[in-house]
């Protein structure tokens, strides 16, 4: 009696669930697979705005799914269960994910796969990437034009090459403005710790910094520079409501058009694999509103992001000086894009260590 | 000179909520229960806070809000193991993975937006001087006071206290409803006070610092407050280190005020007979009245 | 109010019983939580309990999932039995993977099986002597092992994370915090998904389930565990004891980690905060402290675990849909075995 209550619990439970997937059969099928957590408020956030952005812009014709907080070292279990699950189109959005990526892909030929950040691709495997580097360069200019003191706090997570191409990126803007600019670095050792993120800026500020920059998520920072009077950077998303005396401006990492864009050519047939790497031209990074700052300022600033998207700036144009004092690049060239991807040396002017 | 007073000001901001959490969890595990749910209950307690405080536009809602939700998470654990008498480890950990799951589902509307910080003066604000309060009122009360006897006579012995005639069961349920209100406004004032916003995961592990606090002071208030101004102390000293940029691993200036923890917590063991007079002897053993 | 009243013995009935009511409550409760995201309860209850046990490659996964959690939960139950309180399992779990990955990053051309023991060793290795320092420092100077053990996680984790950005990064992964792929003899056989910390979970398991319950050590501990003044008297050393527990749950959470990143991952990254030595914890006491137990408890929590991402996927709930699941799960199965032990009566006040 008891067996057979179970086995029609079972087959009504089967039954269930052959209804309900019955009704999703003739939609493209586009997944996610995040690190963090959708409310981040932060990196994670804005790939999921992204994906927010595909089903705005394609509507019925696209079901999308998404796998969060997916811990790095058994990512293949989640992006495997998403090639079962019927997605045709699986974008893994963190680093970490990369080997198993490519392992996945390897199993599911049909299945299409992009890969953000990192360097490994096949046939059915692109990557992505964004020129972050671009909007740090931007905000190094306004800091050294806004500086009381000519020295900014920079609060970063971990030493990897976007995190290093950012702080360089950030002294040659600023050293174009002002050559003995300063910045005081912190490693927090952690994307997302907001206490910590606080902490440090506190620290920063204390030690005569006026200017804050992060290369960290939450907008923890911004609250502190607003209290103290400060002035600060946003990251990822636009913090100007944690800031509105604070905020210069903000590095907006914006997918949408790239995701919509990426799923379209899926659904159409014309998807190929490819190393994407887009910056302020194509839209993928975008700066926030230039506030707080006088007009000439912002004028300055809008023109250098004119000049990037117009490819006659560039953080990484031209001579650059290490800061062992070796000189690498020439005259009027951009660094090659292998030397920025796995960046791991600073510029002269930075005052602190690599791990090596 | 002029940087070392608000070095001051954020040791005590990073401290404060560890003192708020780790004297609650104190006096519960001084009436014998092992409440390992101490972040489930403060982050539930940072979003409701940060909730009622977003809805009605007044931080100090938010601090009723915050300690009735970490009430509340407690009211749970107590239910479970003080009257159905489960495992008060695992039931507490369930707690934890429960209240990290809730306050995302209650915290979604929340995201990315502002509220009006609780007033303060330069970091300094009434949940600071609250948590002083509390540690000597709950050292007065624990050490001077009758009742305070009562739970540590229910936390020692539990089948004497019974036999005495204490109600073991409504002790210990109070004990925890009171670390339960501790947590909550400990997330509360991380999401009030400490960094006015609502993220999912904010506490990042606060939580359990402060249970090892409990441990490191072992079981007397006034050396927990001092436990969490060392680790406050020592991580915000290790992020000042850091902007000298002398070349020290970053990770390894992380990593001391785990260590030092460890080594302080070492050199005051070596007093074993103190040690033992403030063990809960009955820490973790679930109370039945034999009838 | 609702009083217990123990059982003169345990009741064999609700000893099978209890499980039963406990996922029946879950069931209706589940349906409510799903009923309240949005989501039809019916397929909602299938996809988080059927659905990861209906193909080979779901089972696979659960049982790959499960052997860390087995693997760590037994060693942590016969900790807890003697009454010794290592939470820092996970700390141990990284300390074996970490030393465990220094045989490929250094010796890469090592190719044959004794590289494959040698790893395994290692990680066991790792975790065993990360282990012993709160095992010392409890037995040298009386220091609690919940804090050593617990602030020991966090320290070898940075240490993890120094190593793989510093002097075990790979050079041609672009300064990307990972070390080399392991290959060949340096990756754990497996059978489909399942590779062969399964089985040592099994050995393991069985081992020590003789030893609790068949051998004099498990009687030692176990009275060290309850009543360590007559064990005392009983001639058993608590020092020793504390050392033997640490270094059993140590070995074995090292194991676990050595394996799951010969198995798995196939490298050693970072960020690595897999948490099983957490999640552990609970599997150890949900398997009421039985070797035999934990096995069933660790498949329980890799259902859930799978349950929950296949609901995220196909039905699209959210990450915290799945935790609020996980503990309701945990409360019901908890709450259900105190009728193992007592009756529960209704009593008015008087």
């Amino acid at each position: 009696m008891k067996k057979f209550l179970l086995s029609a619990a079972v087959a009504a439970l089967a039954l269930g669930a052959a209804s309900a997937s019955a009704l999703a059969a003739d939609k493209y099928k586009a997944c996610w697979v995040y690190v963090g957590s959708i409310g981040d408020f932060g990196y994670t956030y804005q790939h999921d705005q992204g994906r927010l952005d595909v089903v705005k812009a394609l509507g019925d014709k696209v079901e999308t799914a998404y796998v969060e907080n997916v811990p790095e070292s058994d990512s293949a279990t989640a992006i495997e269960r998403l090639a079962r699950d019927g997605c045709k189109l699986i974008f893994t959005t963190s680093f970490g994910f990369m080997d198993a990526t490519i392992d996945v892909a390897k199993k599911y030929p049909d299945v299409k796969f992009e890969h953000a950040t990192g360097f490994k691709s096949a046939e059915n495997v692109a990557t992505y990437n964004a020129k972050f580097h671009e909007g740090r360069y931007v905000i190094g200019q306004i800091a050294a034009k806004m500086s009381k003191t000519g020295s900014a706090g920079y609060i970063v997570s971990f030493p990897i090459p976007e995190v290093v191409a950012g702080i360089n990126a950030f002294m040659r803007g600023a050293q174009s403005v002002n050559p003995d600019f300063k910045i005081k670095v912190i490693w927090v050792n952690s994307w997302f710790d907001p206490a910590k993120e606080a902490d440090a800026a506190k620290v920063l500020f204390s030690q005569g910094v006026d200017i804050l920059v992060q290369h960290t998520d939450s907008a923890a920072g911004m609250q502190v520079a607003e209290e103290q009077g400060k002035l600060a950077f946003g990251q990822a998303s636009d913090m100007i409501k944690f800031g509105p005396k604070a905020q210069l401006t903000a590095i907006v990492d914006n997918w949408g058009p790239y995701y919509v864009r990426r799923v379209q050519e899926a659904m159409d047939g014309t998807w190929k694999t490819a190393q994407s790497w887009e910056g302020l031209k194509e839209g993928v990074v975008n700066m926030a509103p230039f506030t707080n700052m006088p007009d000439d300022v912002a004028k300055a600033a809008a023109e250098t992001v004119e000049g990037i998207k117009a490819g006659t700036v560039n953080p990484f144009m031209g001579k650059i000086t290490k800061q062992d004092g070796t000189v690498v690049g020439e005259d009027g060239k951009m660094l090659p894009d292998a030397d920025i991807l796995g960046m791991n040396w600073y510029v002269k002017g930075v005052d602190d260590k690599l791990p090596q | 000179m002029d940087a070392l007073i608000p070095i001051l000001l954020t040791i005590v901001t990073a401290a404060t909520p560890l003192v708020l959490a780790g004297i609650g969890e104190l006096l519960v595990e001084r009436a014998g229960v092992l409440n390992l749910g101490v972040e489930g209950m403060m982050i539930m307690g940072a979003v409701a806070g940060f909730g009622a405080a977003f809805v009605t536009g007044s931080p100090y809602l938010g601090i009723l809000a915050s300690i009735a939700a970490g009430m509340a998470m407690a009211l749970l654990f107590g239910f479970l193991t003080l009257t159905l008498a489960t495992n008060q480890t695992a039931t507490g950990l369930a707690i934890t993975l429960l209240g990290l799951g809730l306050s995302g589902l209650i915290g979604k509307p929340f995201t990315g937006q502002p509220i009006t910080r609780l007033p303060n003066w330069d970091g300094i604000d009434i949940l600071v001087v609250f948590s002083f309060l509390l540690a000597g009122a709950v050292s007065w009360f624990l050490f001077r006071s009758r009742a305070g006897l009562i739970v540590r006579a229910v936390g020692d012995n539990h089948t004497s206290a019974h036999t005495l005639g204490y109600p073991v069961i409504r002790v210990r349920y109070l004990a925890v409803l009171f670390g339960g209100a501790c947590a909550g406004l400990a997330g509360g004032y991380l999401s009030l006070s400490y960094t006015p916003q609502w993220i999912e995961g904010m506490t990042a592990g606060k939580g359990w610092i402060a249970l090892a606090l409990v441990v490191f002071a072992s079981w007397r208030p006034w050396r927990l407050l001092a436990g969490a101004y060392l680790f406050g102390a020592i991580s915000i000293l290790a992020f000042t280190v850091q902007t000298f940029a002398l070349g020290i691993p970053s990770q390894l200036l992380s990593a001391l005020p785990y260590i030092v923890t460890i080594v302080a917590l070492v050199i005051i063991s070596r007093n074993r007979l103190m040690l033992r007079a403030n063990t809960p002897a009955c820490l973790g053993r679930p109370f039945v009245p034999d009838r | 109010m609702l009083i217990l009243e123990r059982r003169v013995e345990r009741a064999r009935l609700w000893m099978w019983a209890s499980p039963v009511l406990a996922l029946v409550l879950t069931i209706i409760a589940g349906g409510i939580i799903f009923a309240l995201a949005g989501v039809d309860p019916l397929h909602g209850l299938y996809t988080y309990f059927i659905s990861p046990l209906m193909d080979g490659w779901d089972r696979e996964k659960l049982i790959a999932k499960a052997a860390p959690l087995v693997l760590i939960g037994v060693g942590l139950a016969v900790c807890y039995t003697a009454n010794v309180w290592n939470i820092g399992a996970e700390g141990q779990f990284v300390a074996g993977a970490l030393l465990a990955g220094l045989v490929p990053v250094y010796f890469s051309g090592w190719q044959d099986a004794s590289v494959m023991a040698v790893m395994l060793l290692l990680g066991v290795l790792g975790g065993l002597l990360w282990a012993m320092i709160p095992a010392a420092l409890r037995v040298r100077f009386h220091a609690n092992e919940i804090l050593t053990s617990l602030m020991l996680v966090y320290v070898v984790r940075l240490a993890y994370d120094w190593a793989v950005r510093g002097p075990l990064r790979d050079p041609h992964a672009m300064n990307f915090p990972k070390t080399v792929r392991f290959d060949g003899w340096q990756v754990l056989p497996a059978w489909g998904e399942i590779h062969l910390g399964a089985f040592f979970a099994l050995v393991a398991a069985l081992v020590l389930y003789v030893v609790m319950v068949k051998m004099l050590k498990g009687f030692e501990l176990r009275a060290l565990g309850s009543s360590p003044r007559a064990a005392r008297f009983a001639g058993f050393s608590e020092h020793r004891a504390v050392y033997f527990v640490f270094a059993v749950s140590g070995a074995l959470a090292g194991l676990a980690g050595a394996c799951d990143v010969m198995g798995v991952s196939r490298q050693l990254q970072a960020p690595y905060e897999p948490n099983y030595g957490f999640v552990a914890i609970i599997v150890a006491f949900l398997g009421r402290l039985n070797p035999i137990g934990v096995i069933f408890a660790g498949l329980l929590l890799a259902l859930s675990y799978m349950g929950g991402e296949a609901a995220k996927v196909s039905l699209g709930v959210s990450d915290n849909i799945a935790k609020v699941f996980q503990g309701i799960l945990l409360f019901f199965i908890l709450a259900c075995d105190t009728l193992i032990l007592y009756r529960i009566r209704w009593q008015g006040r008087g």
